[in-house]
C-alpha cells in the first residue's frame, strides 16, 4: 500500500519536474508572457465564467460561499504562507505562534482605525478630537506592519538562541498569550465583545462606500492579490540574494554557516521580523475586510493550520506553500461534504507528508544559475577525482 | 620524496625583513572538560605562508586544538592570537572575518544548495548587502568600466535598450547588491575551477560524489578569503591517486598566499607537503620541527610512528 | 493586585497548587521520558492523556456509574479506571511510536520533522475523538460522545469533603488522593527506572545509545518501553483528572499538555524528579498568580514561566538527563 503510494508520488513528481524543465527551457520573452498571462488570470478569477471551469466556483454549489470572498481568504492565506515560509522554509525556524502576528496586525487596524476602539476614544478625549476621528486606513497599514515587525523582533531577540524545538514551543506559548491578552485586556481591546467599524481604504464601513463595501468582495480580492504579488516579488529578491543564501545555510547547518562567516542570530532575527511583518499585514487585510474582529478568530488552531499550509505544500518554495495555502483555504469551501473533516484531513496530511515526503508535495529545485561559461566549462572539465 | 616537498617554504614567500611573522600564535592553551584535561598548556605558532602539519595519535587533541582556534571551544586558560589579535572569546563568524577558515572532518556542506551557492555563502562573508540592500537596491556604487552592462545586440530595439541601460548605469551607478552578487558568483566560479569541480557547479551538494564534496568544502572555505586555512583530515577516504591530487591542490592554495594548517592521519601526506610539523600526544606538544627532524625524533617515533621506516 | 487574598490564605493556595501540580507532573513524565532517551518532544503526548480521560469516561459509562456510589464501588471503579486508562493511554503512546515516529527514526529525520509529525498526530487524535467518533457513535452513546467537540460530564465518583483543617487551611479528600496517588505513581516509576533491569537499559540508552547497543541493550524495546511508561503515567493523570474535575473534551489536551511540558522543562527535561518538582512548582505559581491577578490570566502565567525558564535556564531546575537522574 505504502509502496504503491510512493510509486504514484514518484511519477507525479517526475511529471511536475518535466513540466518545470520545459518551462525553464522556453525563451525568456515567452516565460515573461506566460507570467503576465497568469497574473491577468489571477485578476480575472473572481469573474470566472469560462464554460467548463465554472464548477470551480464555490457558489456553483447550493448554499456555497461568495466566490470572491473565498478567493480573498485564499489570497490572505497565501500571504500568510509566504511570510511563514520565510521563517520555516528558508531559515528553518519552526514558528507555531504565527497567529499571534496575524492578530497583532488585525488589532493594529482595529485599535487605531475604528471609532469603536478604546484607544481611539482615548485619543479623542485627550486631544479634543471629533467623535468621528480615527487613524486613516493607510496609516493603519503602516502601523500594522511596523507593530508586527517589532513584535517579531521582541519575540525573536531572546528566543532565537534556543534550540529549534524549544523555539517552536515558546512561539506556541506566544500565540496563546496574544489571544488571551486580547480576550482579557478589556479596557484596550474590548475583550470578547470585539471591535467593529474597522476601516477599509474608503474609511469606516458604510453603505455609501463605492468600491470597498461589505457586499461586493471583488475589490477586496484585487487588493489582496496585489499585495500578494508585491510580497512575492520582494521575498524573491531576498531569496536570491546574500540574505537568502544565509538563511538556507543556517537551515542546513547552522554551525558550518557560522564558520563561513554568516552571523546566524542576525539573519534569523531578520527572517523572524520579515515573517512577522507579512503575517501582521495579512491580519491587517483580514480585519479591514471583515470590519469586525474578536479574540476567538485568533485561535491557536489557526497557527497549526498555517504550519500545515507551509509543510504540506513544500516548505522553502513559494509555489509549494502558495499551493498549500490555496488548497487548505479553498477545498473545504468548494467541497462542503468534507468541510467538517478539514482539521482531520490537515492532521493526516501533515503526518503523511512528513513520513513520506518531508520536502512537501510540490517538488522544488534551487534555481540553477544561468552560468555564462557553463558549456565551455563542461568541455574542459578536468579529470580530477 | 622530492626535494621540493621537504624543504621549508622560505623560498616561496617574498623575503621579509627581520624575523618572520607569526600568523597565528597559540599561547599556553589549557582546556579542561570537567576533570579531563584535553589540551595541556600547548604553545606553537603558525608562520605566514607555510604549510604546517598537526599530527598525533587518535585522541591526542588535534581536532580539539582546531576547535579552539576556530572559536568552537573556549580555552580554560591561555590565548590564541591571530596577527596579534585575540581570537579567544570571539564568535565563529567574527573569527571567519578575521581571516581564519576551516573544513570539517565529517563533511558539513549545505546539502540542498548548489555547489556554486555553497561557495557563494563563503564569498558572501566579504560582502555587505543585507535585507534593505537586497530588497530596495537603493545603495548605488559607481561600477568599473568592465562591470557596465554590455551592448551585444547588433541593432534594433534591443540595442537601443542595451545602450540605454549602459548609460543609465554610467550616470546613476549600479546597486551594490547586483555588483556584489556578480562578484560573488564570479569568485565562486573561479574557486570551483581552482579546486577542479566547476563542471558540476549547478548540482546540489548532496548529489556530488564524495571527492567533489571534499573539494567543495575547500572551495567554500577559500571563499571567505582566509589568511589561514585549516584543513581537518581532507584526505580521509581518498585513494592514493586522489591523495596525490590533493597534495597538489594544497600547494597551489599556499601559492595563492594562504597559510595552511593541515591535520592529517596519513603520514606520507603530511611528510610530503608540509614545511613544519607539530606533534601532539595526550593533549601535550611533544615535537615541533621540520618533517625530517620530526620523523627522526625518538619521542615521536615512540608515540606515533611506531617504526621509523614508516615515516620516510 | 490582590495581595491580601494571596497572603491571607497562602496555605490554602499552596495546597490547591500542589494538588493541581501533581497532575501536571504526571503528564510531564511522558515528555521527560521520551525526551530523555530520544531528545525529541512528543507533542502528541497531550492527546495520550486525552484518550485516557475518554477511557475512564467509557468505563464509567459502560458500568452505568451513578453520582456518589458507595465507597466499595467507588474504589473498584477507580482501580478499574486506572487500569483502563493506563492501557488506553499506554496503547495510544505505543501506537504513535510504531506508526509515526519509528519510520521517521529509521530515516534519521531532524527533530523539527518529528515535531511537525507530532502536531499532525495530535490534530488527528483530537478530531477522531471530537468529530469522527461522535458522528459514528454519538447517538448510540451520547454520554460519551454526544455532539461534536462538546464538554462531556462524568459522574462524581467521590464526593468532595474537607478532611481536616490546619491553621485555616482545609484539605479535601480529593486533593489528598490526587497528591498521594500522583507521588506514589512517580515513586513507582522512579524505582522502576533506577532499580530494575529494564530501567537500567533505559538509563543506558539515555546516556549513550551507541555504547548501550554494543552492550546488548535492545534499543527498540527501550524506546517502546518509555512510550508505554509515559502513557501509563498519563493514564493515571487522566484518572485523577476525571475524579477531580469530572469532565473531559476532545480539546482538553492542548493547554494541559503545554503546561505539563512547561513543568518538564522547568524541572529539567529528561529528569524524572525534575518533572515532579516542576509540576508542583508550576501548580503553585499558577494558583498564586491567578489569585494575584485574575483567574483568566492563569494560562498566561504558565506560558510566561515557560518562556522565562527557556530563556534563562533551559536546562531547568535540576538539569537535563534521564541517565543521571539519581545524581
Amino acid at each position: 500500500m505504502i509502496d504503491k503510494i510512493r510509486d504514484l508520488d514518484r511519477s507525479r513528481v517526475n511529471a511536475l519536474h518535466s513540466v518545470a524543465d520545459r518551462w525553464r527551457a522556453l525563451p525568456k520573452w515567452q516565460r515573461g508572457l506566460g507570467f503576465v498571462a497568469f497574473v491577468v488570470f489571477l485578476y480575472y478569477l473572481p469573474l470566472l465564467g469560462i464554460p467548463g471551469l465554472t464548477w470551480l466556483r464555490t457558489d456553483s454549489i447550493s448554499g456555497g460561499s461568495n466566490w470572491a470572498g473565498v478567493l480573498f481568504t485564499c489570497a490572505v492565506y497565501v500571504l500568510v504562507a509566504i511570510g511563514l515560509n520565510v521563517v520555516i522554509g528558508l531559515a528553518g525556524l519552526l514558528d507555531l505562534g504565527y497567529i499571534g502576528f496575524f492578530a497583532i496586525g488585525a488589532y493594529a487596524v482595529a485599535l487605531f482605525g475604528s471609532v469603536n476602539s478604546p484607544v481611539v476614544k482615548w485619543f479623542q478625549a485627550e486631544f479634543d478630537l471629533p467623535a468621528t476621528w480615527a487613524v486613516t486606513w493607510a496609516v493603519c497599514a503602516f502601523i500594522a506592519l511596523v507593530l508586527a515587525l517589532i513584535s517579531g523582533v521582541i519575540l525573536g531577540w531572546p528566543t532565537l538562541r534556543l534550540r529549534g524545538d524549544y523555539l517552536a514551543i515558546v512561539t506556541l506559548g506566544f500565540g496563546e498569550i496574544i489571544r488571551i491578552v486580547a480576550r482579557n485586556a478589556e479596557g484596550v481591546t474590548r475583550g470578547p465583545q470585539g471591535i467593529a467599524a474597522i476601516p477599509g481604504p474608503e474609511g469606516p464601513p458604510s453603505p455609501d462606500n463605492q468600491v470597498f463595501g461589505l457586499i461586493d468582495v471583488k475589490p477586496w480580492y484585487w487588493l489582496a492579490i496585489t499585495v500578494v504579488l508585491i510580497m512575492v516579488f520582494a521575498v524573491r529578491r531576498l531569496e536570491h540574494s546574500r540574505v537568502g543564501r544565509s538563511w538556507l545555510a543556517i537551515r542546513e547547518d547552522e554551525d558550518a554557516a557560522a564558520v563561513m562567516g554568516v552571523y546566524p542570530f542576525k539573519f534569523k532575527l531578520w527572517a523572524f521580523a520579515i515573517g512577522a511583518a507579512l503575517g501582521g499585514f495579512a491580519g491587517f487585510l483580514f480585519a479591514s475586510r471583515y470590519a469586525f474582529i474578536d479574540p476567538t478568530q485568533f485561535n491557536v488552531n489557526l497557527s497549526i493550520l498555517f504550519v500545515a499550509m507551509v509543510v504540506v505544500g513544500g516548505s522553502g518554495n513559494m509555489v509549494g506553500v502558495s499551493v498549500g495555502a490555496v488548497l487548505l483555504a479553498y477545498l473545504p469551501e468548494r467541497f462542503r461534504e468534507i468541510a467538517d473533516y478539514r482539521w482531520l484531513a490537515f492532521g493526516l496530511a501533515m503526518v503523511l507528508v512528513m513520513i513520506l515526503r518531508p520536502q512537501g508535495l510540490i517538488p522544488s529545485r534551487r534555481r540553477a544559475r544561468e552560468l555564462k561559461d557553463r558549456a565551455a566549462e563542461a568541455e574542459e572539465a578536468p579529470a580530477h577525482v | 620524496m622530492s626535494d621540493e616537498n621537504t624543504t621549508p617554504a622560505a623560498p616561496k614567500i617574498p623575503a621579509q625583513p627581520g624575523p618572520r611573522k607569526a600568523l597565528l600564535e597559540i599561547d599556553n592553551v589549557l582546556l579542561r572538560f570537567g576533570g579531563v584535561v584535553a589540551l595541556n598548556g600547548i604553545s606553537f605558532d603558525i608562520q605566514e605562508g607555510e604549510i604546517l602539519g598537526l599530527i598525533g595519535p587518535n585522541g591526542a587533541g588535534k581536532t580539539t586544538c582546531f576547535n579552539v582556534m576556530t572559536g568552537v571551544y573556549k580555552p580554560t586558560s591561555g590565548a590564541v592570537r591571530f596577527r596579534g589579535e585575540r581570537v579567544t572569546g570571539r564568535k565563529p563568524h567574527q573569527i571567519s572575518r578575521l581571516g581564519i577558515s576551516r573544513t570539517f572532518q565529517n563533511i558539513r556542506l549545505f546539502p540542498e544548495m548548489s555547489a556554486l551557492e555553497n561557495v557563494m555563502v563563503g564569498t558572501d562573508s566579504r560582502h555587505k548587502t543585507s535585507v534593505p540592500g537586497a530588497l530596495f537596491r537603493l545603495y548605488r556604487v559607481r561600477p568599473k568600466p568592465e562591470e557596465l552592462p554590455e551592448v551585444t545586440a547588433s541593432g534594433g530595439i534591443l540595442r537601443t535598450w542595451q545602450q540605454l541601460r549602459r548609460s543609465m548605469a554610467k550616470t546613476f551607478g549600479l546597486s551594490r547588491h547586483i555588483l556584489e552578487e556578480r562578484a560573488a558568483e564570479d569568485k565562486a566560479m573561479e574557486l570551483l575551477r581552482f579546486v577542479g569541480i566547476a563542471d558540476r557547479a549547478n548540482d546540489e551538494a548532496r548529489n556530488l560524489p564524495y571527492g567533489y564534496q571534499r573539494r567543495l568544502e575547500i572551495a567554500r572555505a577559500l571563499g571567505t578569503e582566509p589568511k589561514l586555512l585549516c584543513l581537518d583530515e581532507p584526505a580521509a577516504g581518498f585513494n592514493p591517486a586522489e591523495k596525490e591530487d590533493l597534495l597538489g591542490l594544497i600547494r597551489r592554495i599556499r601559492d595563492r598566499g594562504v597559510t595552511v594548517l593541515l591535520i592529517e592521519h596519513d603520514m606520507r601526506l603530511v611528510m610530503g607537503v608540509t614545511d613544519r610539523i607539530v606533534v601532539l600526544e595526550f593533549g601535550s606538544k611533544i615535537a615541533d620541527g621540520r618533517p625530517e627532524e620530526v620523523s627522526r625524533d625518538p619521542r615521536v617515533i615512540a608515540a606515533y610512528l611506531g617504526e621509523p621506516a614508516d615515516a620516510a | 493586585m490582590n495581595f491580601d487574598d494571596l497572603f491571607g490564605h497562602i496555605g490554602q493556595h499552596t495546597v490547591d497548587g500542589l494538588s493541581k501540580g501533581a497532575i501536571y507532573a504526571l503528564i510531564a513524565l511522558g515528555y521527560t521520558l521520551v525526551y530523555g532517551v530520544l531528545r525529541l518532544i512528543n507533542f502528541a503526548h497531550s492527546e495520550v492523556f486525552m484518550v485516557g480521560t475518554f477511557a475512564v469516561l467509557g468505563l464509567w459509562t459502560a458500568f452505568g456509574v451513578e453520582n456518589n456510589p458507595p465507597i466499595g464501588q467507588a474504589i473498584l471503579f477507580l482501580v478499574l479506571g486506572l487500569i483502563v486508562a493506563a492501557v488506553a493511554s499506554g496503547g495510544t503512546a505505543l501506537a504513535l511510536e510504531r506508526i509515526a515516529y519509528r519510520p521517521l527514526r529509521r530515516k534519521n529525520a531532524p527533530p523539527l520533522i518529528f515535531l511537525i509529525t507530532a502536531i499532525g498526530l495530535s490534530l488527528v487524535l483530537v478530531e477522531i475523538f471530537g468529530l469522527v467518533l461522535p458522528k459514528l457513535l454519538g447517538e448510540a452513546v451520547p454520554s460519551m460522545f454526544g455532539r461534536a467537540r462538546i464538554i462531556l460530564g462524568m459522574p462524581t465518583i467521590i464526593e468532595q469533603k474537607t478532611l481536616f483543617t490546619v491553621l485555616g487551611t482545609s484539605i479535601t479528600n480529593i486533593q489528598l488522593i490526587v497528591f498521594v496517588a500522583a507521588v506514589a505513581m512517580m515513586a513507582l516509576l522512579d524505582w522502576f527506572i533506577n532499580r530494575t533491569r529494564y530501567g537500567r537499559g533505559v538509563r543506558a540508552v539515555a546516556q549513550n545509545p551507541e555504547t548501550a547497543a554494543l552492550m546488548g541493550v535492545n534499543q527498540e524495546r527501550v524506546i517502546m518501553l518509555i512510550f508505554v511508561l509515559g502513557g501509563i503515567m498519563a493514564g493515571a493523570a487522566a484518572l485523577l483528572w476525571s475524579m477531580r474535575f469530572g469532565f473531559t473534551q476532545s480539546s482538553i489536551g492542548f493547554v494541559l499538555g503545554l503546561k505539563a511540558f512547561t513543568a518538564a522543562v522547568l524541572g529539567g527535561i529528561g529528569n524524572l524528579r525534575g518533572a515532579l518538582l516542576g509540576g508542583l512548582f508550576l501548580g503553585i505559581v499558577e494558583v498564586y498568580g491567578a489569585t494575584l491577578f485574575a483567574s483568566n490570566w492563569e494560562d498566561v502565567i504558565a506560558f510566561v514561566v515557560l518562556v522565562v525558564v527557556l530563556m534563562f535556564r533551559p536546562t531547568g531546575i535540576l538539569g537535563e538527563s534521564l541517565g543521571r537522574a539519581r545524581a
